[in-house]
């Protein structure tokens, strides 16, 4: 055992908090739970692994000594995965940041502060590392069992980019502290991550579009431009691509390299973090500025002023403000597509309207719980001369207003050249959002706004139901503007999940 | 301890035969009247169904059995008519944090539909008694929670109700914000209004309640005046302290 207030010791206390946290955010806080979820992953490990064999599987021959094309590939999907593993550890850096927590027994603690906030940063980097090395186990496993033991140095290369993505999102949230302040840092941290995850993906696409037309994003990176401007194959630029493709010496080096930047961005940033965090902890009353709103009542009725407080809180909240930021974002892809096929008059718009569904049915459904769900002040709303039902008819209005309002331009667009694509198109976008309103208010609970990251904990069946869902109307959509007939079959696959979610839900067997 | 009011006030709050179980009755067959104008207290040991029996008055909680009429009106088969004459505050303030004082309660107006101009006049009489002027136009977030009660306070009396029902509304408060919170409610009453509220700081029930009602193991067990009380224990010029201790040991014994 080692000493109190040692290195070790606190390493030791930060890992039992750690595996705790990730233990009750897997089961609920329900220990009985574990062993099905323990079951659980088993199964989704074998199914992701089924899936890594159809999506990798056919590369496990490229050798060390590979070609420019195979390096670009390779590297692009690294830089990929790196950008949303940067995206992860911003987060994680903002929400150390902003928890108070245990903040004051650390600091009023004879404990020095930069041992113990060296610890913090390391655990959040360990959190990087072992998402990134979990998420990338099932395609690095089965490179190595069809292409030999040498894939097996992929795990040190994602390692690495778990490390740097840690380090870099230490510079960027204390960079941004101190730009532009604790107040500020918090809503732009959520909106840089956000962005971050998505930009690489989208940039690529939208090159993609350009240079093929087609959505994929590794049509970009085989491009003969790209390939014509590639560094040379033995640059040190390919040194990752050649470490996961087994080459030891590239390995070794990523690797010291990538934990020696974790090393000094520690070291640089422990000193002040607690510094940091403090002001962020104490930051709360932002002075609002006088909107309209603020400056006289208006007379509304009771709908209209719960639709109006809704949008305010939505407004105002800013994980949502990032979330919806990077579903727009998503969605410029496909509004580019729009651009190119009409500009083009190839008519291909069946690519972009699935996707749109797709993302109306996931926002809807992160909407919905935020107003049906996650109510600040039940006792007001209960007490109030309002019907129940009045009170949920104007919550799902304002989650239908907000998507109109953010899908009604794409719709509107399209509407010009292909009214008969907008038809569908708008009433994809309606159905997916009601169909994942509805599972929210069939899996409906009483809960703070604030746990609105952990709702996927207390109803795993709702947070599947409402994917599938999404993909049932966006693949019915999609058929449907195809003119095809088979778009029945995923419409009445969407109408099964919900009348199976219905039958199972908490509300019906109450 | 205040005056009495007059015993031909009209009835504010009459519960009949009102229950509610959980594992166990939590309240069992409790009756209770509270006549208009009137600060009553309602005092009772922890678990005793003090706040059980509130929030089924304000339709919070459906009882099992029973009857609830406020100012007249059947609570329980025409809740909105009731409600639109009721507010609640809970010892935990709910409020919005992404709102300021001043949005919470335009939007508290909304819900009750009460009309714009008397709302917002109200709602600055009310920023301005409760001393939340340099706030109003802040979010509530970063609010302690003396402010979030008060925000939650003027939100209960913002649509100018009659009857005004709160659970432990002191908890937590500092010096400053108890006093303030206590003269508000005192002026409501004095301005013919009807308070009830749950408390466990018998002080505040003897010095501002005109009634006290006693509740233990979901049943009322004594009500009246402090002296009334006194003389139900044959303990006359103790506080309240020892007159409650008294009351509750005995209704212990006869449950």
């Amino acid at each position: 055992m080692s000493q109190p207030a040692t290195l070790t010791w606190l390493a030791g206390h930060e890992l039992k908090l750690g595996w705790r946290d990730w233990v009750s955010l897997m089961t609920a806080g329900r220990r009985r739970r574990a062993r099905r979820v323990g079951i659980a992953l088993i199964v989704f490990g074998a199914f992701m692994h089924l899936f890594a064999y159809w999506l990798v599987a056919r590369y496990a021959d490229a050798t060390v000594s590979a070609d420019t094309a195979t390096l670009v590939g390779l590297t692009g999907t690294l830089v990929l995965s790196w950008s949303l593993l940067l995206s992860q550890a911003m987060e994680s850096v903002t929400r150390a940041f902003y928890a108070r927590s245990d903040l004051d027994l650390i600091l009023t603690s004879p404990v020095s502060a930069r041992k113990i906030f060296s610890v913090r940063m390391g655990r959040i980097a360990a959190g990087a590392v072992l998402v990134a090395v979990l998420l990338a186990a099932p395609f690095i496993d089965v490179l190595a069992m069809r292409g030999g033991a040498r894939w097996l140095s992929a795990y040190g290369v994602v390692a690495g980019m778990g490390a740097v993505a840690t380090a870099a999102a230490l510079a960027l949230t204390i960079g941004l502290f101190r730009l532009v302040g604790a107040k500020r840092t918090r809503l732009i941290a959520q909106i840089v991550a956000a962005v971050i995850g998505a930009a690489f993906v989208i940039g690529l696409q939208i090159a993609a579009i350009f240079s093929s037309g087609s959505l994929s994003r590794f049509a970009a990176l085989q491009s003969p431009w790209m390939l014509a401007h590639a560094p040379n194959t033995h640059s040190a630029f390919w040194w990752p691509a050649h470490a996961v493709l087994g080459d030891w010496h590239a390995l070794v080096a990523v690797v010291a390299a990538s934990f020696a930047v974790l090393g000094l961005a520690i070291a640089l940033f422990s000193g002040r973090f607690g510094e940091h965090a403090l002001a962020a902890a104490s930051v709360g009353s932002a002075v609002v500025r006088h909107c309209r709103w603020s400056l006289h009542f208006r007379n509304r009725s009771p709908a209209r002023a719960l639709r109006q407080k809704e949008w305010t809180l939505l407004i105002r909240d800013p994980w949502l403000v990032s979330q919806t930021l990077m579903q727009i974002l998503y969605l410029l892809p496909p509004a580019v597509l729009l651009w190119v096929t009409f500009r083009d008059a190839t008519g291909s718009y069946v690519i972009l309207i699935p996707v749109v569904v797709m993302a109306a049915g996931q926002l809807a459904g992160g909407l919905a719980w935020l107003s049906i769900s996650g109510e600040d002040a039940p006792d007001l709303i209960v007490s109030a001369p309002i019907a129940p039902s009045r009170v949920l008819r104007a919550k799902i209005e304002a989650v239908i207003g907000l998507i109109a309002l953010v899908f009604g331009p794409i719709v509107a667009v399209l509407a010009c050249e292909a009214p008969f694509a907008a038809v569908v198109c708008a009433l994809g976008i309606f159905t997916a959002a009601a169909a994942a309103t509805l599972i929210q208010i069939f899996f409906r609970t009483q809960a703070k706004r604030s746990q609105f990251r952990r709702r996927q904990v207390s109803s795993r069946i709702a947070t599947f139901a409402e994917a599938f869902s999404s993909i049932a109307w966006a693949a019915t959509s999609a058929l449907a503007a195809a003119q095809t007939w088979y778009a029945v079959v995923p419409a009445l696959i969407g109408i099964g999940i919900l009348a199976g979610v219905r039958a199972i839900s908490p509300r019906a067997s109450s | 301890m205040h005056a009495p009011a007059p015993v031909k006030a009209p009835v504010a709050l009459a519960v009949h035969g009102l229950t509610k179980r959980f594992d166990r009755p939590a309240v069992d067959a409790l009756d209770l009247t509270v006549y208009g104008g009137q600060f009553y207290a309602l005092v009772g040991p922890n678990g005793a169904g003090k706040t059980t029996t509130l929030r089924m008055v304000v339709g919070l909680l459906r009882p099992d059995a029973g009857s609830i009429a406020i100012e007249g009106i059947d609570a329980l088969a025409d809740p909105e008519a009731a409600k639109q004459i009721t507010a609640w505050l809970s010892d935990e303030p709910m409020i919005y944090d992404k709102l300021t004082p001043f949005e919470y309660l335009e939007f508290v107006a909304g819900l009750w539909r009460i009309d714009a101009k008397a709302a917002e006049a109200r709602a600055r009489e009310l920023i301005g008694w409760l001393g939340l002027e340099p706030h109003a136009h802040e979010r509530c977030e970063g609010f302690s929670r003396g402010m979030r009660q008060k925000v939650a306070l003027a939100g209960a009396l913002v649509h100018d109700p009659k009857l005004i029902i709160l659970d432990e509304p002191l908890t937590g408060l500092d010096a400053g914000s108890a006093r303030t919170v206590k003269n508000v409610l005192r002026g409501r009453v004095a301005a013919g209004g009807t308070v009830i509220m749950t408390t466990h700081i018998l002080e505040v029930a003897e010095r501002m309640a005109d009634r006290i009602g006693v509740i233990a193991s979901g049943r009322l067990i004594a009500e009246g005046t402090l002296d009334e009380l006194r003389r139900q224990t044959g303990m006359a010029a103790t506080s309240l302290e020892d007159t409650f201790l008294t009351l509750v040991a005995e209704g212990n014994e006869a449950a």
